[in-house]
């Protein structure tokens, strides 16, 4: 089953056509990037699977239920280009904050918390309070937050945008990792295209005016991805060799012709 | 704190008071007009017991009125931002009330309760404490970040789990506020509030008796303990405003 | 903060005159009183009459049966309007003192540091306390041939806690520019004055016209109570005293000069509210 599927969605602001004849399905465990131009529906689109708008026309499923139930089952988790913590709570209470929404026990979510702060690496911030974090920290505790109801699909939109290069990088490895130990499929918002590149199975081009997808291209794996692939292909530390390799340059080169296509 | 920073405060206040001593004894000012600093003092000396218990008498009423006000204005805000009639009928009311003089109302309320009591101060000073803490605690409670609100909603957060987890916590600093800038008004509206008529036995009825009797240093006297109390609650507003937003950034 | 309707905003303050009937009508004409402490009014016409009696008070002559009293109403508006030019006289002189000062404060580094913590330290202390003081100069100094006059008490007194707040805000405006527009600035070698007027001025803007809101109803209560405690005449504070001081024989009198007040202090906000428009232009946001 498909973790995102998305068959002839096309959404309307007024005049504005922001999305026009979306098609497009996320494998389960697949990492899927959405790039391009500002205003070119990139960013509504995934608000569109979030169930956060909805579509003027076209069928979307996540996990195979509607986008509202899929929300209210929590099938996914979000994160946005704010942290958005809220800086009120502790660490571990930020990320505890969807499983206390869905009224798990404090026991029960003390435990998963630890678990996630262990696997972004913040245990030993678990009692601070966000004002207290760098910027990088800070979307760690928000990735860690949207991990929390285990979901199978992750939604992010523009996570690093705010961050230093160095840290994005570090950023970039870290979600790699974590994606690949959680096996959820990932569909993520940028418009950076060395990220996108190093980041997915498939990079969906955007254009603008109105938004739709003019192309997709394979990421760090060349060919595209095929779900069938051992997700483990590639382990954490290679992805420094893979900024380095010559497929890397070869797929930032298509990303960007067909970025240029599509404005053209 | 620097030296720069304390220094030239320290400095100029030193300065003023020298000044207005030597101003008053040599160019001899009439002490109608200004009272010798020194003159002050000893007043204040002389008259420390009274001024300690007037001034509890004052305090205590601009207590009152502040956690009065306070509640009220709390519980107004809330009852707005929980319904856009309640907030479009009870905001024009308030915003109308924060340009009348309240204090104004001090005969009103003494002729309804009489002028035995303590209770018309402590209306005047509840009115005058309410408007503050609704105005900001309401807008406290509109400023919800995009970024919160869609967090909640994508996590199917029910209206009122996005009150209880975001909205509530989120308006704690600009209650804050709002009792911040309420503690002194409190005190400054107890103290006018004794103009208007009613019990003798607080900082400002002593403040116009002492004048009217033409004993201006005992008036000044009593002048500075109002401001010594007016100061006192600005601080301990403070202390409350920075004890329960710690760790904060807004 | 603008309500929806004017509609709205004409139901919340006739839910306010009828909470005043429902209390009177509710209510024992004595009040409630817990262990001796009179815990709701009395409701008696003497302690709260109709607000249909106020009204009609205020067309009635000012002493029952003189004919050639003047009605209530029309002592009442001249007292408000007597007031009314007090207050705003102070509000102009400590507005143009204020931001005289905060101009000084921002050119003079030192001056900042020295007088800055008295002028925040002041709008948290009774400054209006010294009001029954300033009365005493009425009459007894005369300055440059001029005999001081009660009302000029009046008006210093309104000054004062009109300055405050407007040199406060006027201060936080004119440092209010981002860096970076400060920096565009000395970038094109543009000088002290230049930055002043064509950037710092407009900047303040946004900051100044919250705290003349401010410094207008601080100047319409220091009037009124300054009045009191002078003992000026003419005014309605004043007005309120007398009226107060026979409220038993004839309570709607002095409720029609509260009235009076309150309007008074709607009338000074909507006269700073006529400037609010005047300068939308420079409004924008406040940083």
């Amino acid at each position: 089953m498909s973790a995102v599927s998305l068959h002839g969605v096309d959404k309307r602001f007024g005049e504005v056509h922001a999305l026009d004849g979306i098609e497009l399905t996320v494998d389960s465990g697949e990492f899927v990037s959405l790039i391009g131009p500002s205003g070119c529906g990139k960013s509504t689109l995934l608000r569109v699977v979030a169930d956060l708008e909805q579509p003027s026309a076209g069928t979307v499923a996540v996990g195979g239920k509607a986008p509202r139930q899929a929300r209210l089952d929590q099938e996914y988790g979000i994160a946005f280009q704010q942290a958005g913590l809220l800086e009120w709570r502790t660490v571990t209470e930020n990320v505890e904050l969807p499983l206390h929404v869905h009224g798990m026990s404090k026991a029960r979510r003390r435990a998963r918390a630890a678990e996630l702060l262990e696997l972004v690496g913040l245990t030993e911030f678990a009692g601070s309070r966000p004002s207290e974090l760098s910027g990088g920290m800070q979307q760690r505790v928000a990735i860690a937050r949207a991990l929390a109801p285990s979901p199978r699909l992750l939604l992010m939109d523009e996570p690093f945008g705010a961050l230093d290069e160095m840290t994005r990088e570090r950023m970039q490895a870290e979600l790699l990792r974590i994606a690949r130990e959680t096996g959820a499929a990932v569909l993520f918002v940028t418009h950076s295209i060395p990220e996108a590149v190093v980041l997915s199975d498939r990079v969906v081009v955007m254009s603008p005016r109105p938004g739709r997808i003019t192309d997709i291209v394979g990421g760090r794996r060349p060919g595209g991805g095929d779900p069938t692939d051992d997700p483990t292909d590639l382990a954490p530390d290679d992805i420094e060799d893979v900024r380095e390799s010559g497929t890397f340059f070869a797929a930032i080169t298509a990303v960007r012709e067909a970025l240029r296509k599509g404005h053209g | 704190m620097t030296a720069s920073r304390v220094l030239p405060p320290v400095a100029f206040g030193i300065a003023v008071l020298a000044a207005w001593e030597v101003l008053v004894v040599v160019a001899g000012v009439p002490a109608f007009l200004l009272p010798a600093p020194t003159a002050i003092a000893a007043q204040i000396g002389a008259q420390f017991d009274v001024l300690v218990s007037t001034a509890a008498v004052t305090g205590g009423n601009a207590l009152v009125g502040l956690v009065a006000g306070f509640v009220l204005g709390v519980v107004l805000a809330l009852l707005a931002a929980g319904s856009r009639l309640v907030s479009d009928v009870l905001t024009p009311v308030v915003l109308a009330a924060s340009a009348v003089p309240i204090v104004a109302l001090a005969p009103v309320f003494t002729t309804m309760f009489g002028s035995t009591t303590e209770i018309p101060r402590r209306l005047v000073v509840t009115l005058v404490v309410v408007v503050p803490v609704f105005v900001s605690t309401a807008r406290g409670l509109r400023q919800v970040q995009p970024v919160h609100a869609e967090l909640m909603s994508s996590l199917a957060a029910t209206p009122w789990q996005h009150a209880r987890f975001v909205r509530l916590p989120g308006a704690v600093p600009f209650v804050m506020t709002g009792l911040r800038l309420a503690a002194p008004a409190a005190v400054i509206a107890a103290v006018v509030a004794e103009y208007f008529g009613g019990l003798q036995n607080g900082l400002g009825s002593r403040i116009s008796s002492a004048a009217a009797n033409t004993a201006y240093a005992r008036a000044w006297a009593f002048v500075a303990a109002s401001i010594a109390l007016g100061l006192l609650f600005h601080l301990a507003g403070l202390l409350a405003e920075r004890l329960l937003t710690r760790g904060r950034t807004t | 903060m603008r309500s929806r309707t004017p509609l709205a905003a004409v139901a919340g303050f006739a839910l306010l005159v009828a909470l005043w009937e429902l209390v009177k009508l509710l209510v024992p004409a004595d009040g409630v009183s817990v262990g001796g402490t009179r815990v709701l009014p009395r409701t008696d016409d003497a302690a709260m009459p109709h607000v249909w009696t106020v009204l009609a008070r205020l067309g009635d002559p000012e002493v029952a049966g003189a004919a050639a009293a003047r009605p209530v109403g029309v002592a009442v508006a001249s007292g408000a309007l007597f007031t009314l030019g007090l207050a705003l006289g102070g509000l102009v002189l400590g507005g143009l003192l204020g931001v005289v000062l905060a101009l000084v404060m921002h050119r003079v580094g030192l001056v900042e540091r020295a007088v800055l913590p008295y002028v925040v330290a002041s709008q948290t202390v009774p400054l209006i306390a010294i009001a029954p003081l300033v009365a005493g100069w009425g009459g007894k100094i005369a300055i440059a041939g001029w005999a001081w006059q009660p009302w000029a008490s009046v008006m210093v007194i309104s000054s004062y806690l009109a300055f405050f707040p407007v040199a406060v805000g006027m201060l936080r405006g004119l440092t209010s520019p981002a860096r970076a527009d400060v920096e565009l600035f000395r970038a094109m070698a543009a000088g002290w004055w230049t930055t002043l007027v064509r950037l710092r001025l407009p900047a303040a803007v946004p900051h100044l016209l919250p705290a003349v809101r401010l410094a207008a109803a601080a100047a319409v209560v220091g009037a009124i109570v300054a009045e009191i405690s002078t003992g000026t005449t003419g005014g309605i504070g004043r007005l309120i005293i007398s009226y107060a001081q026979s409220a038993t024989g004839d309570p709607s009198r002095m409720y029609a000069a509260i009235l009076g007040a309150a309007v008074l202090g709607l009338v000074a906000a909507a006269a700073v509210g006529a400037l609010d428009v005047g300068l939308r232009r420079y409004r924008g946001s406040v940083r």
